[in-house]
């Protein structure tokens, strides 16, 4: 056959494992997002984050970001009927953040929302007692302490198996992904393939079980056009390797999120506030709302 | 090569070294990370786990009411817990008095157990670790006997130097467990990196030959300059000469967190401030598109004083706890923490150490909790045993 008879035929052949984006489109409105608690942050990210995505999340120390991860972690469990995914987390801790006492409180919190939504909405619902106690809460987030960068390598490896075993999880947070890749590494080389070698692993394993990983990332100093300037750790290629970046950083007395990389998402910030509570809605939003 | 090496090659280089195919390679690269990735947990587990084996489910109180309920029962172990500050503000005033707490015993709310005190300015003061021991639990120091008992759990070291500073941590690491440690104090990490400057150094040699000639106890008419002032008056110089904010310290930092988390033990570490230059970053790329704050802008924002050590430090501790002095009041903030508000408790120093004036604290909205100020503030503590301002 001549290229001309043969190259439309080869166009007809299915790519193993593609889509056309039309049923990509049809998928994504399958899969539920998993809320932050914070509507102005969950807006700008479309709803909350997505799962069989990789979205990072960065800031300076103290900004929120193991709040943020542990409110997700708690987050995903909320039961369907009360619109989340009745899910798991697993969570990675690569630095030693996770506080139990503050996951404990978070998820109290997450069960008195539900509680109060549900003696203000469901009235007229029957069985609709809510039965979750937070220690279930606790026991449904799959804890791992990650020593070193080859412990945090062989993880990501076995979280494949480990999630074909545990088919509800529905959320992989790394707290932080950096840290291990922050000390002493000679070979920046190395570092630079081994952090892909992660990322390439994590965007497999979202898409593959639809699930969201978050990655939560260090700031470090650049020297851009001129001045200092903050930006997100682990170099330009890593910049690359996520499919969303999110910004966590300091507007004036408030905290805010910025999307600085998203292919869906426009670029936009979003004022959210750390409480006892967990992550909720900035006071300004809440007096917004309140005056609606 | 040993097992762990493996996951850092590729594939490829892999099957060249084996001498194995991709089949095989690959289900070698399972293996080995199934074993040696970490065991799990559920968070449940974590926390039963805690409540069970450790002490209020692993928290050293400090005494101070506000600030323990802050921290969901004091100073958490596993973690790095930083105190920075200006000179002379209380920091190791603090860390001499939670010495003394986790010597006491469990009966005294203490850990019953050995402190190790790593002393790089030599500020560690025996005399005033008593003083603060007899006038905040007078039961017990009066006691025949116990205060020499208390003391003798308090073990100071002094490196001479970095390199002896890290030779000896991996000892510590494996005495911790047998030595029943249970709190480790570095006093300062700043200090470490600094490199002992000269001026702390020449103090040392002059502050040997003082102790020799002058008599133990000082009154306080002697004139200056007393060994505390000539610390503080040291620690301002190294200030003014600029402490480097890059440093090598990446192993270190990782280790001493680790040596926390394996051991369970609070790890109590002291840092500096440095004043803030004017070409420090404070801005995303994007900030500085989308809004051109000028830097006059950011400097009304913070304040002069920044934590030596910089932003790698800052992530690396799990608490950071600022003293500070606002209007010559001083501040105890909980600048970072993965459990508290942003709350500033005022506090004095006194005979009997650290005191806060309320426990209640002041919630801070916005960056200023990270904030370090130093208004007002020229007062340097005195070792002699007078109650201070």
């Amino acid at each position: 056959m001549s290229q001309k008879e043969v190259v439309p035929l080869l166009m007809l052949l299915p790519f193993a494992g593609a889509q056309t984006a039309w049923d990509m489109l049809h998928e994504d409105e399958m899969f539920p997002r998993i809320t932050t608690s914070c509507l102005d942050l969950d807006n700008i990210l479309g709803g909350g984050i997505n799962c069989k995505e990789v979205t990072e999340i960065g800031g300076v120390p103290g900004m929120g970001k193991t709040q943020l991860g542990i409110q997700l972690a708690v987050n995903v469990q909320i039961p369907v009927d009360y619109g989340g995914l009745g899910a798991k987390a697993i969570y990675i801790d690569t630095e030693g953040s996770f506080m139990v006492e503050r996951v404990l409180q978070i998820a109290e919190a997450c069960i008195e929302d539900m509680t109060e939504c549900n003696g203000l909405l469901r009235k007229d619902f029957q069985a609709g007692q809510l039965k979750m106690h937070p220690n279930n809460i606790l026991e449904n987030i799959f804890y791992f302490r990650v020593c070193s960068y080859t412990e945090q390598i062989a993880l990501t490896n076995y979280l494949d198996k480990f999630i074909s075993e545990h088919k509800d999880v529905k959320v992989v947070i790394v707290d932080s992904v950096t840290f291990h890749f922050r000390q002493d590494f000679d070979d920046m080389a190395l570092r630079t393939r081994l952090l892909s070698g992660i990322a390439l692993k994590l965007m497999k394993l979202a898409k593959e079980h639809g699930l969201a990983v978050v990655l939560l990332n260090q700031v470090t100093t650049k020297y851009i056009e001129g001045s200092f300037q903050l930006t997100l750790a682990l170099g330009d290629s890593w910049s690359h390797s996520c499919t969303n970046r999110v910004i966590l950083y300091w507007n004036g007395n408030e905290r805010y999120a910025y999307i600085d990389k998203s292919p869906s998402l426009r670029s936009a910030s979003a004022p959210y506030s750390v409480t006892s509570k967990g992550i909720r809605n900035s006071a300004s939003t809440c007096k917004r709302i309140r005056m609606m | 090569m040993i097992m762990q090496d493996a996951l850092s090659l590729t594939e490829f280089q892999l099957m060249e070294l084996l001498d194995v195919g991709w089949a095989e390679v690959t289900s070698a690269v399972a293996h080995i990370s199934a074993i040696v990735c970490p065991p799990y947990q559920s968070a449940l587990s974590l926390m039963e786990q805690r409540v069970k084996n450790e002490h209020l489910a692993g928290h050293l109180p400090t005494g101070l009411k506000g600030l323990d309920e802050a921290l969901c029962g004091g100073i958490p172990f596993g973690v790095l817990t930083e105190l920075v500050g200006p000179a002379g503000i209380g920091k190791t005033q603090f860390c001499l008095k939670l010495s003394l707490l986790a010597s006491l015993p469990s009966s005294y709310g203490g850990l019953d157990g050995h402190v190790i005190y790593i002393d790089v300015e030599s500020k560690f003061s025996s005399r005033r670790l008593i003083e603060i021991g007899a006038k905040s639990f007078p039961e017990i120091f009066l006691m025949k006997g116990m205060a020499k008992k208390m003391s003798g759990r308090i073990l100071v070291w002094r490196p001479a130097s970095l390199s002896e500073f890290t030779e000896r941590l991996q000892q510590i690491k494996v005495s911790l467990h047998q030595n029943e440690v249970k709190l480790l104090v570095i006093d300062s990490m700043a200090a470490l990196v600094s490199g002992f400057s000269r001026f702390g150094s020449i103090f040392k040699e002059i502050k040997s030959t003082i102790s020799l000639a002058l008599p133990i106890v000082f009154p306080k008419s002697l004139p200056l300059p007393s060994i505390a002032n000539f610390t503080d008056w040291a620690h301002s110089r190294e200030c003014e000469q600029g402490i480097p904010r890059q440093h090598p310290l990446g192993w270190h930092v990782s280790f001493i967190k680790s040596l926390a988390e394996f051991s369970r033990i609070p790890i109590v570490v002291t840092n500096q401030v440095r004043s803030q230059s004017s070409d420090e970053a404070c801005q995303f790329s994007f900030q500085v598109q989308r809004w051109k704050e000028t830097k006059e802008d950011h400097a009304r924002y913070g304040s002069h004083l920044v934590a030596a050590l910089g932003v790698h430090w800052a992530h690396a501790v799990t608490i950071r706890l600022v003293l500070e002095a606002k209007s010559g009041q001083r501040f105890l903030k909980v600048s970072k923490s993965p459990i508290s508000a942003p709350l500033a408790f005022p506090f004095d120093i006194t005979a009997s150490g650290m005191s806060l004036l309320s426990d209640d604290g002041i919630e801070l909205t916005g960056p200023d909790i990270n904030a370090i100020h130093s208004q007002g503030h020229s007062d340097i503590i005195n070792f002699t045993g007078e109650s201070l301002q």
